[in-house]
């Protein structure tokens, strides 16, 4: 282990703000990333499961 | 018959392989390009994906922040080099790929390849960003100044920039077909910019040290600081696998969702 405490750690020898705000900035762009196609994927299913009952109700011989 | 195709076993031997092969290739060629095939061999993918990408997370940064040595010259500020390099690496790869996709798309219309190269943009981008700003960061407390214009920042800004284009370009006319085609011509000529990157740091007086890493020579980095980044590159592309495989089955149920098997799904 490089450091002896956790503000030891936090501080990063003086680095601090550069290494934490590399990593959030990071953590940010990453957690988009995973949320933009798992909400796509929900209201993707969602819209189409409507438009499926929608179009069953419309035309129920088909 | 060519000398080259002699040695070692019998012509007719090299002959099967190769009809072989082809047919193998063949097989694996229809199957990427069906897309309920991708939809249903991936369900199974996302959870090992995202574990693995959890658990390399975690092991390469716990190394990388706790037990990786200061740098002697950069002290603690050279830890941003965990995400900065897998991002710019992963940023090439994936434009890399991208003009791949966008070339089969061209050149055999595969539908799956043009959803792929589709994907693959603002995935791309986002790690282009972010080796962007981290290196902007880093060069902060490393030159004195968060930006020079010097080659590697310029070809990698340009790299951001034609990701914006392909991007553009993928949804700029009214069909979809002809966006796709535009989308691919771009990522295609926009592949000389890679090489560009690549060497910057040789051509030209770079601010930006040169390439930590090289494939042919015996790495100059410390174990303990070399092995999480080998870690965080790996764990990285098998992200950016999840991100590519979770954007595509989306691409896929909006273009299908009028076949019976989406329906299925839909009713379920």
């Amino acid at each position: 282990m490089e450091f002896n405490s956790v503000s030891e750690f936090l501080a990063m020898g003086h680095h601090g703000l550069y290494v934490w705000l590399s990593y959030g900035l990071t953590a940010v762009i990453i957690a988009l990333n995973v949320a933009q196609p798992l909400l796509r994927r929900r209201r993707l299913l969602k819209e189409q499961a409507q438009r499926l009952r929608r179009e069953k109700k419309h035309a129920p011989q088909a | 018959m060519s000398d080259a195709l002699c040695f070692g076993g019998g012509v007719k031997t090299q002959l099967i392989a190769v009809v072989v092969m082809w047919q193998w290739l063949k097989q694996l060629y229809h199957r990427l390009g069906s897309p309920k095939w991708f939809y249903e061999i991936t369900t199974g993918w996302i959870p090992w994906l995202a574990v693995l990408s959890v658990i390399g997370t975690v092991v390469g940064l716990v190394l990388g922040l706790l037990y990786a040595p200061a740098d002697y010259l950069q002290g603690n500020s050279f830890r941003i080099i965990y995400i900065h390099v897998p991002a710019a690496i992963l940023a090439q790869s994936a434009f890399m790929m991208m003009a791949v996709a966008g070339a089969v798309y061209l050149i055999w219309r595969m539908k799956m390849a043009a959803w792929v190269a589709k994907v693959i943009a603002p995935i791309g981008a986002s790690f282009c960003l972010i080796a962007l700003l981290t290196g902007a960061i880093w060069g902060k407390p490393t030159w004195g100044t968060w930006w020079v214009w010097d080659a590697r920042l310029t070809s990698m800004l340009l790299l951001l920039f034609l990701y914006f284009g392909v991007m553009a370009l993928q949804q700029a006319m009214e069909s979809e077909d002809s966006s796709y085609r535009a989308g691919a011509i771009l990522s295609l000529v926009g592949l000389v910019n890679i090489p560009i990157i690549k060497y910057s740091v040789e051509w030209w007086n770079t601010l930006h040290q040169p390439a930590t890493l090289k494939l042919t020579e015996k790495p100059s980095m410390h174990p303990d600081m070399l092995i999480p980044l080998l870690i965080m590159i790996v764990t990285t592309y098998v992200f950016f696998a999840l991100l590519v495989i979770l954007r595509t089955r989306n691409e896929i149920l909006w273009h299908e969702r009028k076949r019976s098997w989406v329906k299925q799904i839909l009713e379920s």
